[in-house]
C-alpha cells in the first residue's frame, strides 16, 4: 500500500496544496483590484458591440494627432535618454568604489524622490524669470528669456529628468556582465580602445539599451504629471486626452477605446523589444 | 614605445571626457532638488530666487496649516497599510511562484507584473470606475489597496529573487531536526531573506507615499499629499511646497541610506533585471 513512491506523491501533493494556499490572498487581491477593473474598462470601448469610438479615434484629426505627439514626445525622450545615459553607464561600470557610491547615490536619490517635488523645482528652474534664465540674463549670454516651460521644451527636460535612472540602469547591469578580459584581449591584440569598444563592449551592451530603451519608450508614452504641470496645456499626452474625456465629459466608452490603443501600443513595443533583446543576445553568443 | 605612450594619451583624455560628461549628467540630475533648499528657507513672501534672506516662515506655514498636516497623515497612514498589504501578500505568493512546479506557473509570473506595465492612467480610471460603485473614492484606505497593487509587482521580484538563490536543503535539515513548517520559515529562510525584504518594504513604502495619478483619482475630497501639492502647484506656487518638498527628500534619504545599510543594494535590482 505505501509504497515509497506513492508515499513522495502525498507529500509533493500536500507541498502544492500548501504553496497554492499561499498564493490566494494575493492572486485574489490582483484579480478583484487589478485585473477585473482594466478588462471592465476595456470591454466598455465595445459596447452594445460598435468599433464606433475606435472609428473617432482613428479618424478624427485632433485624436489622431495627439496620438501622434505622444509617439514623438516618448521617442524623443527615449533617444536623449539614451545619449546621457550611455556615458554615464560606461563611466559608473568603470568608476572606484568611491566614484561608483557617489554616482549610485546622485542616480537614486532623485529617483526616489517624488516626482511632484523635482516637477515643482523645475518650475522654479525653467519660468520666464526663472533661476536659469535669470542666470543666463545676468551673465550677458542672453537678451530674451529662453521658451523653457509651458511647451514640449519644458515637458522633455521634466520627462528625461525622471526616466534617465530606467535607462542607466539596465545599461550599466549589461555592462558589468561582460567579461573584462575581452576589451583587454582585443588591445592587447592591438586593437585602439574606440576599436575595442565599438566592436565588443557596445554589441555586448545592447541587450540593455534595449531594455532601457523599451522601459524608457512605454513610460513615457503613459505619462501624467510631468507633462500636465511643465506643458501648461500647450503639450497634450494620451493619458491627459483618457483623464479628460472620464472627467470632464464622461465619456466612458471613448476612453476605454483610447486606453485600449494605449495598452496594445504598449504590449506592442513589449513584444518587439522582447524579440530584439532575444536577437542581439543569440547574434552576440 | 611612442606609439604605446600616444595611446595611454589618448585613453586618459577619453576617460577625461566621459568623466566631465558624467558629471555634467549628475549635475542636472541633483539640479532640481538643490535648488528647493535655499527656496524653503526664503524671506520673501513669494516665490524669489536667490532668496533675499532667510527664515523658517514656510516650514511654519506647513506645520500650521491643518490641511497640510490632514494631507500628510493620511499619505502616511495609507503607505504603511500599502506596505503591510504588499508584504503580506507579495511574500507568500514570490514562494509559490519560485516552489510551485504546477504547469503554467512561468506565465503566472510574467502575469504578476502586470501591474508596472499598464500604464497607471488605465488602472485609475479601471478603479475609479468600480471604486465609485463601492462608494470608496474619499476613504484612505481605498487608496492603499489601489495602491497595493502597483506595489505587489515589486515585492515579488525582489523577494523571489533572493529566494531562487536560498538553498533549501537548509529548511530539510531544520525539518529533519524536528522543527515545523511555519517556525522554519520564520527562523530559517526569512532572516537569509532579510536585504530584500526590507528594500521591498521601503520600495511599497516610497511608492505609495509618492503616488499621485491613481490618489487624483481615488482620494476624492480628503486629499493625500501628492494631490495636496498637485493642486498646490498649480493654485499658488507658493515656498510651503518647497519646505514639504525638503522635508520629502530628507525623508527619502534617510530612508534610502537605511534600505543600502541593511538591504545590500537589492534596491537596483528591480529595475536592472
Amino acid at each position: 500500500m505505501s509504497s515509497p513512491g506513492h508515499n513522495r506523491e502525498v507529500i509533493a501533493r500536500r507541498r502544492e496544496r500548501g504553496l497554492l494556499l499561499l498564493a490566494v490572498p494575493a492572486l485574489l487581491l490582483l484579480g478583484a483590484i487589478f485585473a477585473w477593473p482594466v478588462l471592465r474598462l476595456l470591454s466598455m470601448s465595445v459596447e452594445g458591440g460598435t468599433l464606433a469610438h475606435f472609428e473617432k479615434a482613428a479618424l478624427d484629426g485632433l485624436y489622431v494627432s495627439v496620438l501622434l505627439d505622444s509617439m514623438k514626445i516618448a521617442l524623443m525622450v527615449m533617444g536623449i535618454c539614451l545619449v546621457l545615459a550611455y556615458p554615464v553607464a560606461l563611466w559608473l561600470s568603470r568608476a572606484g568604489r568611491v566614484g561608483l557610491a557617489l554616482g549610485m547615490f546622485a542616480l537614486l536619490l532623485p529617483f526616489w524622490t517624488s516626482v511632484l517635488v523635482r516637477t515643482y523645482a523645475w518650475l522654479v528652474l525653467l519660468g520666464r524669470n526663472g533661476v536659469i534664465n535669470r542666470t543666463l540674463r545676468d551673465w550677458g549670454w542672453i537678451e530674451a528669456p529662453l521658451p523653457l516651460l509651458h511647451n514640449t521644451a519644458g515637458v522633455l527636460i521634466g520627462m528625461v529628468h525622471v526616466l534617465l535612472p530606467y535607462m542607466v540602469l539596465p545599461i550599466y547591469a549589461s555592462l558589468l556582465r561582460i567579461d573584462p578580459d575581452l576589451p583587454r584581449a582585443a588591445e592587447g591584440l592591438g586593437a585602439p580602445a574606440w576599436r575595442s569598444f565599438l566592436r565588443i563592449t557596445l554589441p555586448l551592451s545592447l541587450p540593455g539599451v534595449s531594455a532601457g530603451c523599451a522601459l524608457v519608450f512605454v513610460l513615457s508614452l503613459g505619462f501624467f504629471i510631468t507633462p500636465a504641470l511643465l506643458g501648461g496645456g500647450h503639450v497634450v499626452m494620451v493619458s491627459m486626452l483618457i483623464e479628460q474625456q472620464v472627467r470632464e465629459f464622461l465619456d466612458w466608452p471613448f476612453a476605454a477605446a483610447l486606453s485600449t490603443l494605449l495598452l496594445l501600443a504598449t504590449l506592442a513595443i513589449y513584444a518587439l523589444i522582447g524579440r530584439l533583446t532575444r536577437g542581439a543576445r543569440l547574434a552576440t553568443q | 614605445m611612442r606609439r604605446s605612450k600616444q595611446r595611454s594619451q589618448q585613453r586618459s583624455t577619453g576617460k577625461l571626457l566621459l568623466g566631465i560628461f558624467a558629471a555634467a549628467v549628475f549635475a542636472f540630475l541633483l539640479l532640481p532638488l538643490l535648488v528647493v533648499f535655499p527656496i524653503s528657507f526664503s524671506s520673501a513672501s513669494y516665490l524669489q530666487f536667490p532668496p533675499p534672506g532667510y527664515s523658517l516662515q514656510w516650514y511654519q506655514r506647513y506645520l500650521d496649516d491643518p490641511s497640510w498636516i490632514e494631507a500628510t497623515i493620511r499619505s502616511v497612514q495609507a503607505a504603511t497599510l500599502c506596505t503591510v498589504l504588499a508584504m503580506g501578500l507579495g511574500v507568500p505568493l514570490s514562494f509559490f511562484l519560485v516552489r510551485s512546479r504546477l504547469p503554467g506557473i512561468r506565465l503566472l509570473d510574467r502575469l504578476t507584473a502586470a501591474p508596472i506595465i499598464v500604464p497607471t492612467i488605465i488602472i485609475s480610471i479601471a478603479l475609479y470606475g468600480v471604486f465609485s460603485r463601492l462608494q470608496l473614492i474619499g476613504e484612505w484606505y481605498g487608496v492603499a489597496i489601489a495602491h497595493t497593487v502597483l506595489a505587489l509587482p515589486f515585492v515579488v521580484i525582489l523577494v523571489s529573487a533572493s529566494l531562487r538563490s536560498f538553498d533549501e536543503a537548509q529548511e530539510q535539515a531544520a525539518a529533519g531536526l524536528g522543527a515545523s513548517w511555519p517556525w522554519i520559515i520564520w527562523r530559517v529562510t526569512l532572516p537569509q531573506l532579510r536585504p530584500s525584504l526590507v528594500s521591498a518594504a521601503f520600495l511599497s513604502f516610497i511608492s505609495s507615499f509618492d503616488e499621485l495619478v491613481l490618489a487624483m483619482f481615488l482620494s476624492g475630497t480628503s486629499m493625500t499629499l501628492p494631490k495636496k501639492m498637485f493642486d498646490n502647484i498649480l493654485m499658488e506656487i507658493d515656498p510651503t511646497i518647497a519646505a514639504v518638498s525638503v522635508l520629502q527628500i530628507l525623508l527619502v534619504s534617510v530612508a534610502l541610506g537605511l534600505t543600502t545599510l541593511f538591504g545590500r543594494g537589492a534596491l537596483t535590482t528591480t529595475i536592472t533585471r
